[in-house]
């Protein structure tokens, strides 16, 4: 080989290498986008939004006046939302999970339910409105109720605690299920003593998640018809309506009209006044704080999980 | 005696009640079928009301979308166009910004760089939308307007950018998976042929996954269509038919947020319109999700 072979040998090398450091750079930066967006959006909402978290910004009803404006119905409303869906969403879902993991036979109508389920999480969420505005609004008649919009949410979120479940069922080992079938127990004494127990962190984790998605979700609430003006509370169990002088049942708040937190958010960005946008910036800072804990604690516990439980 | 027959009727109470359980389980796993039933269901009867009064085929032709005013047209057209528009400008953000961080997550990033990356990318994906909106609106529109001195508050570029930042983390996960999913030995039989890391990257592993890496792009796309608070409030909620990412339009799913606002008599053709509206979005994002499934199916069976 001539010198000079060599040497264009040598600086074609050289070149390909330059091209891998400098992707390494550039991928770095494109890793980058979304961190700096992550901290462009919440010093953006701080900047606006921190001179309106006040205590009474939490403690007052919406009103016509921004300054005077608080979240005091949709946080409550966020709450007790959160509450139905809880209540609906997680038996639902870790029972369809236990179901499809450790009984199910394979046969077709398993392979549509593992179907349904792969399809309902790729469902944009303003389809779960439209399907609560028809069934549970009109056909059921719950009305534009906290009761509607738990349900609601609750559909939205089950496949992702369907599918934490079947994970965290599949990661315990066959020889669990093995030693408790050699001692006689039934398949529900397995499931309910031994593997919903060894699979609650992971189930948890998914549960976590799903919540963490719903309070944030809007379009399917403001379909079923959420007001965004609402300045009473539910009624709260054996309180006396003043109106009526009659107690209020237990279950009244049920279906009681709401607002929740992002729908509170998406009323104030669209009004034209400034002060309001510094009301939505600080409504943006409860939900993203809200969600974004839920998710850290979600990720940790999924870390401590892996890094625990050894079989 | 006595005691063996108690034992029998025992264990026929105990094989009825994990029958019994099993077929409760067995209802809520069906919740799922039930669950797409209705959707179905609830779409097809309204839209067939909404039908009814508007033929199909000027609803799939008329370029005009204003069932609010007097005269009430009906074309799907100006809605499907800001979808589409909405869409397209997120991926151009999204499918290369996801690729190159799938790429250098996959063959380039230190162990530690990836830990650490990971989890914020996963927080990118929990923001609520609602949130990303009001950064389209009042953060990234107005840095565009300094560009772009023309731009109006409102408008599709904003939210479509802001949409694709936020699907990076779905394309970019997925095409991840895919490429981890590449067997070590080819990029062994490559770096023994003397290529370099991007070389094997860009020509062995990518061809390899690229079914998987399609399948990235086709779920980022359905995610993109269906996304609705984000041009619900930057977007500008009325419809226009044009293909110019500058000008202010509505998409199918922000005209059914602005007629949920306001409050709609049950059973008048606006109210149904917004179910034909909905069942165009389902039909769009199903092609997506079986496309995108069948791809990433293929990935998962090839080695």
């Amino acid at each position: 080989m001539k010198a000079q072979e060599l040497e264009a040998l040598r600086a074609l090398i050289a070149q390909h290498k330059r091209y891998d450091v400098l992707f390494g750079v550039v991928g770095l930066v494109a890793t980058m986008v979304g961190v700096v967006t992550l901290l462009a959006l919440f010093i953006d909402l701080i900047i606006d939004g921190w001179g309106r978290l006040t205590w009474e910004f939490f403690t007052s009803f919406p009103s016509r006046r921004p300054e005077e404006a608080g979240i005091l119905s949709s946080w409550v409303g966020t709450v007790l939302v959160m509450l139905v869906t809880m209540l609906a969403a997680v038996p639902m879902g870790v029972a369809a999970g236990v179901y499809l993991e450790e009984y199910a036979p394979r046969n077709w109508v398993t392979t549509l339910i593992e179907i349904n389920v792969t399809n309902l999480a790729g469902v944009p969420s303003i389809v779960y409105g439209l399907l609560a505005l028809g069934l549970f609004v009109y056909i059921l008649d719950f009305g534009e109720s906290i009761l509607t919009a738990g349900l609601t949410l609750a559909l939205l979120i089950l496949p992702v605690i369907i599918v934490a479940t079947r994970e965290a069922l599949r990661a315990i080992p066959t020889a669990i299920r093995e030693g408790v079938y050699a001692l006689g127990a039934t398949r529900w004494q397995l499931v309910s003593e031994h593997l919903i127990p060894y699979a609650s962190g992971g189930i948890l984790t998914g549960v976590i998640i799903g919540l963490a998605r719903a309070i944030g979700e809007t379009a399917p609430v403001i379909t079923i018809g959420a007001l965004t003006f609402i300045a009473f509370l539910p009624p709260a169990p054996f309180t006396i309506d003043p109106a009526t002088g009659q107690p209020a049942g237990l279950f009244d708040w049920l279906f009681s009209p709401f607002t929740v937190l992002p729908i509170q958010m998406f009323n104030w960005v669209s009004r034209p006044q400034p002060g309001f946008i510094l009301n939505a910036a600080a409504v943006g800072i409860v939900i993203i704080v809200a969600t974004l804990a839920m998710n850290a604690l979600a990720i940790w516990l999924r870390y401590r999980i892996r890094n625990k439980i050894k079989w | 005696m006595d005691v063996r027959s108690n034992r029998l009727a025992e264990k026929r109470l105990r094989k009825i009640k994990e029958r019994l359980i099993e077929f409760v389980l067995f209802l809520a796993a069906l919740s799922a079928v039930a669950t797409t039933t209705a959707i179905v269901v609830i779409l097809l009867y309204e839209a067939a009301g909404f039908f009814e009064h508007v033929s199909l085929v000027e609803f799939l032709t008329n370029t005009q979308w204003t069932p609010m005013f007097e005269n009430p047209q009906y074309g799907i057209l100006p809605l499907l166009a800001g979808t589409l528009v909405t869409t397209g400008v997120a991926l151009a953000v999204a499918v290369p910004v996801g690729l190159i961080t799938a790429i250098y997550l996959s063959e380039f990033a230190p162990h530690k760089v990836r830990e650490t990356v990971k989890p914020f990318l996963e927080l990118l994906e929990g923001v609520p939308t609602v949130v990303y909106g009001y950064f389209a609106l009042l953060f990234v529109t107005p840095i565009l307007q300094i560009f772009m001195p023309d731009l109006p508050g409102f408008n599709m570029l904003g939210p479509g950018i802001v949409i694709g930042i936020m699907i990076i983390p779905y394309v970019s996960s997925v095409s991840e998976d895919a490429m981890r999913a590449v067997p070590m030995s080819l990029r062994e039989g490559s770096y023994a042929m003397g290529a370099t890391r991007f070389q094997t990257a860009v020509n062995v592993v990518l061809p390899a996954a690229f079914s998987g890496v399609m399948a990235a792009f086709i779920l980022g796309i359905s995610r993109a269509v269906g996304e609705t608070m984000v041009v619900a409030v930057a977007a500008g909620q009325q419809p226009n038919f044009t293909w110019d990412p500058r000008e202010p339009a509505a998409t199918i799913t922000a005209y059914i947020v602005q007629v949920a606002m306001g409050d709609l008599p049950h059973g008048s053709i606006a109210y149904q319109s917004i179910f034909a509206a909905g069942l165009v979005l389902v039909l769009m994002t199903l092609v997506f999700n079986v496309i995108g499934h069948l791809l990433r199916r293929r990935f998962r069976e090839a080695y």
